[in-house]
């Protein structure tokens, strides 16, 4: 038995969001009603053209959630998922940030928020204009966090809200919600992540939180939301991200 | 004079039988009160020589209190059917004993009675004995214990269950002092261990009693009239002789490594059945009912054959079964003759077993297997021992039971042989866990599962918790199955609909997600079709006459025993062995001695060789697909370092082949590789630490530690949800922990389960202190022929060492061509 020694090492999460800009092969675009959106390593959403981050679903306070139903998980999600808000932040450097919401686990997830933590994510608040959207894990807006609190939200020609609806007419939409995943089958190996997914009218967001899951793309929730032969998804690597189109994933 | 009474005397008379002197011992040893291990081969009478002394001591009138035995079986199915067999003698010679079993199908009114009039002797399984103990009435319960059996002991040793079962026996000892335990065990390479497992530590190991040896197996490796293959694992060329073979006996087991190759086999026999004989499949993922009624059908005798996999390895007769045919190697010696075993049940005849090797290398093997088989010389592997996922569960239980004393349950814990050597702090950070989840930077004492009291009494923080743990304890993790269903296809408005119907058995759900529509692939005997997934699970419909997607060999479940190991390069190395093999493989080695080189049994042999612009590297570690992986993935990092650019690696059981941009042959003479420092143990060190941060295994090892210490829970009371609506994703998790508190115990849980698991790192390291100073190089100008089986797995098997990215990266670089192509 050679001795356990495990040492302290970036985590997959943390890894891509201490690259430089310039080493984050962001070539990757999605186009939504005319509109250009970078998906990112980190699971964010950038839209320059209007200077704004979008975040879906940082379920911050999962873990204390899970502790309350008895399972205890390791205590530490919302530390790794601020410090992952924190980098992205600031490596785009909005003026905006939309939260798609599920932005806490659960109604009182805001107040268990330990207070150095909760100063570091007052901190981003405050420094930027920020939107909340409600989601089904926070139907109510925070309380202790600057910025304004929606149900959703219009930019340009695009709706951001928490759960895909049915779309009207020439509507166009980002959602979250679902958590997407997806998966590819290569050499025998399969190889699975987070993923956005889009088709030109709609795109659902990966949830952005540490111990956020995926529910593959092929789960019955996305049946009938996108548009057969045009989907495409972007699965997140542990380097960079991957464009396939729907009939490629498993 | 033998303590027998004259009723059992002439109950065996009755029969047409003597007690044997093994049952005679174990009687006697029972009777003054002793504990003991039998070893004694199938057929020996070894239940009922367990048994003896309790129905002796009970043939009087007496009074029942509570428990007097319990017999502990590892098979849920095998409780029923020693039941039946006891209750033959208890009859007849008209004892006034009850018999009860207790498994997980048994009712709660029934359970609810045991507890108000508990029967003599409870036949049961050691999940049944670890929630017996974590019963608040337990020591009400187990006052008057006497006896304890353990059958198919050499099963449960190897398992997370032998090391459970350990921790609840320790506390019987502390129920019921001066109870005996009893081991009943099939032949094993250390009985030492054994009678030192079923001891209290600190005092001797308990007496062994042999059964009479039965007559020797006779066994066969197929001398083909067809060509060997040089490598596979199908085992295609041999079905014709197989088939003579089945038609010849009278029944015939089929005994085959994986799920997969079962599958295959059945198939070409299916295919080779011009007689229509009755043959029948029988594995794990098939439905229980479908096994049982495979089972059922054994026992009445009308199967001429059944192709299985180890579901078949224990358990009582099924049938005349005569013939025992072994396709793929053993992979060991004990696993063998336990296998072969299995046909003729009587003790003086010899069991036939033929072995059919699917390549040329497990010729070497089954030559090896035979040998070691005839000399009966055992490979069983030793005990399972100090396990803190388990240790965990096990506090959780004490705590279900009342309130506990950290020092004695501590000094309980280590009086079982499997935590002997554990060290105080370790069981403290166990502890603390259970309590807290032992997290260092917050703590959720607020949902603490424990809490001590003013006297330092630890108690269970509330009631609901003991359901909780009843309905999530065991050791048991299976890998994430999913049931699959018979659909049934409709059209609607030119929609095609696909309709769930029965389920037909479970798969892997990491071998479905493989699976694309329309995929076929083998399952039951049958080819289906991969028709979708719903909410219960995967669809498919039949597809008969349709070619297989054939399942990837799902290799390495057993690796090659370090024994057999040994014995496959002694017979290479040595000419005089030559003769036990057949021709063909003869002249391969004699070809190898003459294109390259054999090595000496103490040797290690690494060629290098250039080959279509690629340059290879093929080493003969023989420690089996697991170790050799491994080592693998660590030479392929070194050798990135040291600029040979390698591009990808394949290991088979034998052997290891490494691919490169660079001139190996050229590096290696110039001085800028050198093999003793490539092969140096100080690979696993960092290099090794590294690469688990990355590797899967670790995060499935890491998956089975958080289920069995109870981390995440795979069910809760009230709520009827699958596995999956209420997974945590323990990947996650891991992450997280690896983060920010590398020294958390199931992160050292995984990484222990890991090293003598999955990754193999004790082997690996034992492989590389042997081979050090004895490698042997051979720089060629082409591939030599005992390079040849593994370099034809590089097109068949998954190629390891490329990281996730660079397949995804492939996959996507394949799509863009695609649409320049069509552009």
């Amino acid at each position: 038995m050679i001795p356990f020694s495990p040492k302290q090492r970036p985590t997959l999460k943390e890894r891509p969001a201490a690259l430089p800009n310039s080493a984050v092969p962001d070539r990757h675009r999605i186009e939504l009603a005319g509109v250009e959106l970078r998906p990112d390593m980190s699971g964010a959403l950038h839209v320059p053209e209007f200077a704004a981050l979008i975040i879906s679903d940082l379920h911050l306070e999962q873990g204390t959630s899970l502790a309350r139903r008895g399972i205890r998980v390791p205590p530490y999600d919302t530390a790794i998922t601020i410090s992952l808000l924190e980098s992205v932040v600031k490596r785009f450097a909005p003026q905006r940030l939309i939260f798609l919401g599920d932005s806490f686990h659960d109604a009182e997830g805001e107040t268990r928020v330990e207070e150095p933590l909760m100063a570091r994510l007052s901190a981003i608040a405050e420094g930027h204009e920020c939107f909340w959207i409600c989601g089904n894990h926070d139907p109510l807006p925070p309380q202790l966090l600057a910025g304004h609190a929606v149900e959703q939200l219009l930019l340009g020609p695009l709706t951001l809200r928490h759960e895909p609806k049915r779309l009207r007419a020439e509507e166009a939409e980002i959602s979250g919600h679902l958590h997407p995943g997806c998966a590819v089958a290569q050499r025998g190996r399969r190889v699975s992540g987070k993923c956005f997914i889009a088709d030109g009218r709609r795109l659902i967001m990966p949830a952005f939180g540490a111990y956020t899951g995926a529910l593959s793309v092929f789960a019955e929730p996305y049946q009938r939301l996108f548009a057969r032969g045009e989907t495409q998804a972007w699965l997140i690597g542990q380097s960079r991200i991957y464009k396939f189109p729907l009939d490629r994933l498993c | 004079m033998s303590r027998l009474p004259q009723k059992f005397t002439d109950w065996f008379a009755s029969k047409g039988w003597q007690a044997r002197p093994h049952q005679l011992e174990m009687l006697e040893l029972g009777l003054e009160g002793e504990s003991a291990l039998l070893i004694s081969p199938t057929g020996g009478g070894k239940t009922l020589a367990g048994f003896l002394p309790t129905l002796v001591d009970l043939a009087g009138p007496h009074e029942t209190h509570g428990i007097h035995t319990l017999y502990i079986s590892p098979l849920k199915a095998l409780a029923v059917d020693i039941a039946r067999n006891l209750e033959a003698p208890v009859d007849e010679m008209a004892l006034p004993i009850s018999i009860e079993t207790r498994t997980g199908d048994t009712s709660h009114a029934k359970r609810k009675r045991q507890r108000e009039k508990p029967p003599d002797i409870l036949i049961t399984t050691p999940e049944q004995v670890t929630l017996l103990i974590a019963d608040p009435h337990a020591a009400h319960l187990l006052r008057s214990l006497k006896c304890v059996i353990i059958d198919e002991l050499h099963s449960i040793v190897a398992q997370k269950r032998g090391v459970l079962l350990s921790l609840a026996l320790a506390r019987l000892r502390t129920h019921a002092p001066a109870a005996r335990f009893t081991g009943l065990s099939a032949t094993v390479a250390d009985p030492d261990a054994l009678r030192a497992w079923l001891a209290k530590v600190g005092t001797p190991p308990v007496p062994l009693v042999l059964g009479k040896a039965g007559a020797p197996p006779s066994i066969k490796i197929l001398d083909s009239v067809e060509r060997v293959p040089w490598s596979g694992h199908s085992a295609r060329y041999a079905i014709p002789e197989v088939y003579e073979d089945i038609k010849r006996a009278n029944m015939t087991l089929l005994f085959v490594n994986t799920r997969s190759q079962a599958e295959l086999l059945f198939q070409e026999l299916w295919n080779a059945n011009e007689d229509h004989l009755p043959i029948a499949l029988h594995h794990g993922s098939l439905d229980v009912n479908q096994r049982r009624k495979v089972e059922a059908a054994m026992a009445a005798g009308t199967l001429k054959a059944v192709v299985c996999t180890s579901t078949l390895d224990l358990g009582i007769d099924w049938g005349d079964v005569d013939l025992v045919v072994h396709v793929g190697a053993p992979k060991g010696s004990s696993r063998l003759l336990q296998r072969i075993g299995r046909a003729n049940h009587r003790l003086d005849e010899s069991s036939n077993a033929l072995l059919v090797p699917s390549n040329r290398f497990e010729v070497l093997e089954c030559t090896a297997a035979k040998q070691a088989a005839a000399e009966n010389a055992q490979d069983s592997e030793y005990p399972m021992t100090r396990k803190l996922d388990v240790l965990a569960q096990h506090i959780l239980a004490c705590a279900c039971a009342g309130p506990f004393l950290a020092d004695g349950l501590f000094a309980e814990v280590k009086s079982a042989f499997t935590y002997r050597t554990l060290k105080r702090e370790r069981f403290d950070q166990a502890l603390d866990y259970v309590a807290t989840g032992g997290y260092a930077l917050k703590s959720y004492e607020r949902y603490a599962k424990l809490k001590q009291d003013a006297q330092g009494m630890w108690r269970l923080a509330h009631p609901q918790l003991a359901l909780r743990y009843k309905m999530n304890m065991g050791t048991i993790v299976a890998n994430e199955m999913m049931k699959v269903r018979l659909a049934s296809i409709r059209v609607k408005l030119g929609k095609r609909m696909v309709m769930g119907g029965r389920v037909i058995g479970e798969l892997e759900e990491y071998f479905l997600s493989q699976l694309a529509y329309g995929d076929t692939f083998l399952f039951g005997g049958e080819v289906l079709r991969f028709e979708g997934m719903d909410e219960f699970g995967a669809l498919a419909t039949r597809a008969p006459g349709k070619e297989p997607r054939i399942p990837s060999y799902a290799g390495g479940k057993f690796p090659l025993s370090t024994y057999l190991a040994e014995r496959v390069r002694e017979i290479i190395a040595n000419k005089q062995q030559w003769q036990f093999l057949p021709p063909q493989v003869r002249d391969w080695l004699s070809l190898q001695s003459w294109a390259s080189v054999l090595p000496r049994a103490d040797q290690m042999l690494v060629e290098t060789f250039p080959r279509a612009e690629k340059h290879y590297m093929v080493c003969y570690p023989f420690e089996g697909r697991l170790a050799q992986q491994t080592l693998g993935m660590l030479l392929t990092r070194r050798l990135e370092r040291w600029g040979a650019k390698p591009l990808g690696f394949v290991a088979s059981e034998y052997a290891l082949v490494v691919w490169c941009v660079s001139d190996l042959s050229a590096m290696i003479a110039t001085g800028r590789i050198s093999l003793a420092k490539l092969f140096d143990e100080d690979m696993l060190g960092d290099d090794l630490e590294a690469w688990l941060a990355e590797s899967n295994m670790m995060k499935s090892a890491f998956r089975n530690c958080a289920i069995i210490a109870g981390l995440v829970e795979r069910n809760f009371p009230g709520k009827e949800k699958t596995a999956r609506q209420v997974t945590v994703n323990t990947d996650l998790i891991f992450d997280a922990l690896r983060s920010h508190q590398p020294d958390h115990i199931l992160l050292r849980a995984a990484w222990e389960d890991a090293a003598d698991g999955l990754i193999s790192v004790e082997r690996l390291g034992a492989m590389l202190k042997r081979i050090k100073g004895h490698i042997l190089h051979q720089a060629l100008d082409r591939v030599s022929p005992l390079a040849v089986p593994v370099l034809l797995e590089i097109g068949r098997v998954t190629v390891q060492g490329e990281a996730d990215d660079s397949l995804l990266a492939e996959a996507e670089a394949d799509l863009e061509r695609e649409a320049s192509r069509l552009a």
